[in-house]
């Protein structure tokens, strides 16, 4: 007789002593593991309700915020911590994230500050609607006398500085181009607007800037030719840009039609995805410097954070005290979210809303990245559909939504009915993504 | 068990874990190495297709893995094999005792009790508790390797059944009326008055449910999470005589007293699949792990092997005497259990054997109940004078899972699978044949797809088909057929006899008179010119 039975030594299985870990054995035979799909699918709509559960998007406010709307706000692409804000008072504050603590306050301009943005030396340009662009020292903020002071003819909308030259270019009745040595600007690249909103340059292909202008243009300009290179019109007005920081060829608009576009510079005459869910005008989107994403702010008193090939927000966040937002900025190490509101404002968002910053432990992020995999595998299902779509959102953006829908529906059922009723093919479909655009000029 | 199967079992859990192997098979004699052949992706969809690779790779890194995972396993399976001329079923339990090692022989106890029996018994999912219930109400919980007794007490009525719930901490007894639960202390924590004369249990682990099946032939299922009855279903074949859940999909299969096995789900009044097994009652029902094998045992001395994935016998045994009781092992050992004697056959399912591997008698004691005990080399006997515990060398699962049922938990890791299994729990409406029906794709039609929606099983959107059809009225023209035409149809038309003519005479009259009727039914003016043979002449 040739015998063995199982007989396991407790001694193999047991911790010696209560301080230690018991040890894990595995056997990865799938008839040990039984209902795979099934547990895997609970397990994942499990994940889905609890990131649901840990929502909390809100972080806090920056110190007291503005007496008056923030309109403005620039954020050091050098610094992960420092960020300044312009108000409508006329005042710039300097804000530190990590304590969310004033750093600074000036009273920088008369009127309203439309544009800040951060030189090469992390000093401070800021215009405002005086006609005047004011160099501040970021080091010593208090001092409250500009290292230097541009005027220019008209007031000034925005201003953005070059990423690797003394150059910044400003967006008023004109687009200019200053150095930062000289008063007198060095070029013109107007074309055609009364007024230009908003000039942003293009941070990987450094010498094109592009402006948005009231009359419903999108201008790509050159600093090497020193003039305009394309025309884009719009059906209606654009308010912000933001180009792609990973692919240079690709910008945001942010656009009246409730609507942002995603453009491709080189080929104008279609936009590569349209972001809808807003219900009244987008007033800035800013992109994640990961590229990944878009957070775009809207006169609806909500912001919504977009994936670059998704037409639709991933996330809304809102507050009841927060009103129209007129700036939306990531930071840096896009984990978080600045708004600018017209309450005086400044809020601090996650960008993802259920993530927390605090260190975890080796098991933790096992877990949430084996919650994350199992909710990308089952994001299909209905039920996990409808949980991680779900947003409450106030009853003015619902009733608005609803409304839109309605619009929406009953344009179309018109336009079906006149394409019934008309000659086969005289009344063709119009392009999503293209119906918005009125025409395209290039500059001989 | 292949690699393949390894990789699509564990899924998700290892494949960012995924330790790299030379996934290049090597020949016999290592000198010709073949790469894996490289997949031509024909998906315009640039996305799709990348998609389709990444997963893909995945599941090649997953295989690897599982594949590596093998070297994990540190137990050995026992075996027992015979020398010259020895047959291994001629061994017995003394000579086996004598022959292993001492803590095995400590395991295979024999406990006598004459005045309570005959016994049922269950383990825990870990096998490391047993439960004792006899006959006559006596019930006993107790760890049987370090000799620790949880609880033991008589409920002083007839007990027919015995079930763990999901750990030791609790268990159903079906008694004499109800079902009651108790917890590990012998407490009566619960009444289920709903259960009624329960004769057989059922627990589903993964979904916290309790079945049961009584003398009045309702399938009863009740969460033991939640407490609430998810449904009950009349089986309408009298009391049902087996019971067994099968461990791969958690449909019971229960056998009935025509010599039918039926299939059973909570989602559906019918029963899913309705087999003919035996020609007699059938006394029990067992199901392999992997769910691909049934064992039946009928009044008619047949001991069959089915594949539930065909409903198709596979080959049949016999019992001198019918079987009263069968088990299967982990490792698909087959215990039978007839009259006094117990004989366990292995590698029974696939092919067909000449004798069984071990065989043992308790004289005088019918066999009444037989369990194998998770993860460890016993098989437990219940029968009329006591409970016995016999070593069968190699029906255990060597390697444990410690995440899914683990001999060694301690307090706090039993605390921690208890709340990790509760919100894990599956739904009852994840119970099908196919239990990996979940996250694919419905080939239906939308409308059939939102019928069975609302009907859940196609067995009854079937019925409602045909019921719809049923409803559906037929296109009836009223036939322009009379006998008498009929008749003057038939009748060849060049010979004209009386016959012929009278009856010609009375259709004319009959097609007048329908005629007349039907202008009537409209309000036209009725010819009644006809008004008999008698008033006639004065007309006109």
């Amino acid at each position: 007789m040739i015998i063995k039975t199982l007989s396991r030594s407790s001694d193999t299985y047991l911790p010696a002593r209560s301080t230690e870990i018991s040890r894990v054995s595995r056997n990865l035979d799938p008839s040990l593991h039984p209902f795979e799909r099934a547990r895997e699918y609970t397990r994942a709509l499990n994940a889905t309700k609890l990131e649901s559960v840990f929502a909390a998007p809100f972080v806090g406010q920056l110190g007291n915020g503005h007496t008056d709307g923030v309109y403005s706000l620039a954020k050091d692409f050098g610094k992960i911590n420092s960020v300044a804000s312009g108000s409508g008072d006329g005042t710039v504050k300097f804000w530190d994230l990590t304590s969310r603590d004033q750093h600074a306050s000036i009273s920088a301009h008369k009127g309203i500050v439309k544009g800040l943005t951060v030189t090469l030396e992390g000093n401070l340009l800021s215009c405002g609607m005086d006609s005047t662009v004011k160099l501040w020292d970021v080091s010593a903020p208090d001092s409250s006398v500009p290292l230097k002071t541009f005027l220019g003819s008209s007031g000034f909308t925005g201003v953005d500085h070059h990423r690797s030259r003394p150059t910044f270019a400003t967006s008023s009745s004109k687009v200019e181009v200053w150095d930062l040595n000289r008063s007198k600007p060095i070029s013109d690249l107007s074309w055609g607007a009364d007024n230009v909103n908003t000039v942003k340059f293009n941070q990987s292909e450094q010498s094109i800037l592009a402006s948005t202008g009231s009359d419903r243009s999108i201008v790509i300009h050159d600093t090497r030719s020193s003039s305009p290179v394309q025309k884009l019109v719009t059906s209606m007005r654009s308010n912000a840009i933001s180009w792609n920081p990973m692919e240079a060829f690709v910008f945001a608009a942010a656009n009246e039609d409730f609507n942002t576009y995603l453009y491709d510079m080189r080929k104008l005459t279609r936009s590569l995805n349209v972001y809808k869910n807003h219900v009244a005008a987008v007033m800035d989107v800013d992109f994640s410097p990961t590229g990944q994403e878009l957070v775009t702010g809207s006169y609806d008193k909500t912001l919504r954070i977009f994936r670059v090939r998704d037409g639709h927000s991933r996330d809304v966040y809102h507050t009841k005290r927060m009103q129209r937002l007129f700036c939306v900025k990531f930071t840096m190490d896009a984990k978080y979210i600045l708004s600018g509101s017209d309450e005086g404002n400044i809020r601090v968002w996650r960008s993802e809303a259920s993530s927390r910053s605090g260190a975890q432990s080796a098991r933790q992020r096992t877990k949430l990245e084996y919650d994350a995999a199992l909710k990308e595998r089952y994001k299909n299902m209905p039920e996990i559909r409808r949980i991680s779509r779900h947003r409450h959102v106030p009853s003015h953006i619902k009733t608005a939504t609803d409304i839109m829908k309605i619009e929406i529906a009953s344009r179309e059922r018109k336009e079906e009915n006149v394409r019934r009723r008309s000659k086969k093919g005289s009344v063709p479909y119009s392009k999503e993504r293209e119906k918005h655009i009125l025409g395209v000029a290039l500059k001989e | 068990m292949s690699a393949l199967e390894v990789a699509s079992g564990l899924g998700l859990e290892n494949e960012d874990r995924a330790i790299e192997v030379a996934s290049a098979p090597t020949s016999a004699n290592g000198s010709v190495k073949s790469r894996p052949k490289k997949k031509n992706y024909k998906i315009k969809d640039g996305r799709l297709r990348q998609s389709m690779k990444r997963s893909d790779e995945k599941f090649r890194r997953a295989r690897a893995a599982a594949k590596s995972s093998e070297l994990l396993l540190q137990e050995e399976a026992g075996y027992l094999e015979a020398e010259g001329m020895e047959k291994t079923y001629k061994f017995n339990q003394e000579e086996l005792k004598q022959s292993v090692d001492i803590t095995t022989a400590s395991k295979a106890f024999d406990l006598k009790l004459p005045d309570f029996g005959p016994y049922e018994l269950d383990y825990t999912t870990n096998g490391r508790k047993i439960l004792l219930g006899g006959r006559k109400g006596h019930i006993a919980s107790f760890d049987f390797r370090e000799g620790v007794l949880d609880v033991e007490f008589n409920v002083n009525e007839t007990v027919r059944d015995v079930k763990y719930l999901h750990n030791d901490q609790f268990f159903a007894v079906s008694q004499k009326k109800y079902v009651f639960i108790y917890d590990k202390t012998g407490a009566e924590v619960h009444c289920l008055k709903k259960h009624i004369e329960v004769t057989h249990m059922e627990f589903l682990r993964y979904h916290f449910l309790l079945a049961t099946v009584g003398n009045a032939g309702w399938l009863k299922y009740q969460d033991t999470s939640t407490g609430e009855q998810v449904c009950e279903l009349r089986t309408k074949l009298g009391p049902s005589t087996a019971m067994a859940q099968n461990p791969y999909n958690a449909i019971i299969h229960l056998g009935h007293s025509n010599g039918t096995v039926s299939l059973w789900s909570p989602n559906s009044t019918t029963p899913l699949v309705s087999m003919l097994c035996h020609k007699g009652p059938v006394n029990a029902v067992a199901i392999d792990r992997g769910g691909n094998y049934m064992t039946s045992a009928g009044a008619d001395g047949q001991l069959k092997i089915w594949d539930v994935r065909m409903y198709k016998e596979v080959h049949a045994y016999y019992t001198p005497t019918p079987a009263t009781t069968l088990t299967l092992s982990d490792r698909g050992l087959l215990g039978v259990g007839w009259g006094p004697h117990v004989s366990v056959w292995k590698d029974a399912l696939k092919v067909k054997q000449k004798s069984p591997y071990m065989t043992h008698l308790s004289p005088g004691s019918a066999v009444s109940d037989l369990r194998f005990c998770p993860f460890d080399d016993i098989l437990a006997m219940g029968h009329d004078n006591g409970v016995s515990s016999l070593i069968v060398p190699g029906s255990g699962e060597a390697n444990f899972d410690a995440l899914e049922a683990n001999p060694y938990e301690t307090v706090k890791q039993r605390r921690e699978t208890e709340v990790q299994g509760l919100l894990n729990k599956l739904q009852p409406e994840m119970i099908a044949l196919d239990p990996n029906f979940i996250g694919g794709i419905d080939a239906r039609a939308p409308d059939e797809r939102k019928q069975a929606l609302r009907l859940v099983t196609t067995s009854e959107t079937d019925k409602i088909k045909e019921e719809n059809t049923k409803l559906q009225p037929k296109a009836k023209t009223r036939g322009k057929n009379s006998a008498l035409r009929r008749y003057l149809r038939k009748k060849a038309n060049n010979v004209i006899d009386e016959r012929r003519l009278r009856v010609q005479e009375s259709w004319e009259k009959e097609k007048t008179m329908r005629q007349n009727y039907r202008k009537q039914q409209r309000g036209l003016p009725v010819d009644d010119t006809e008004v008999g043979p008698a008033l006639s002449r004065f007309g006109k």
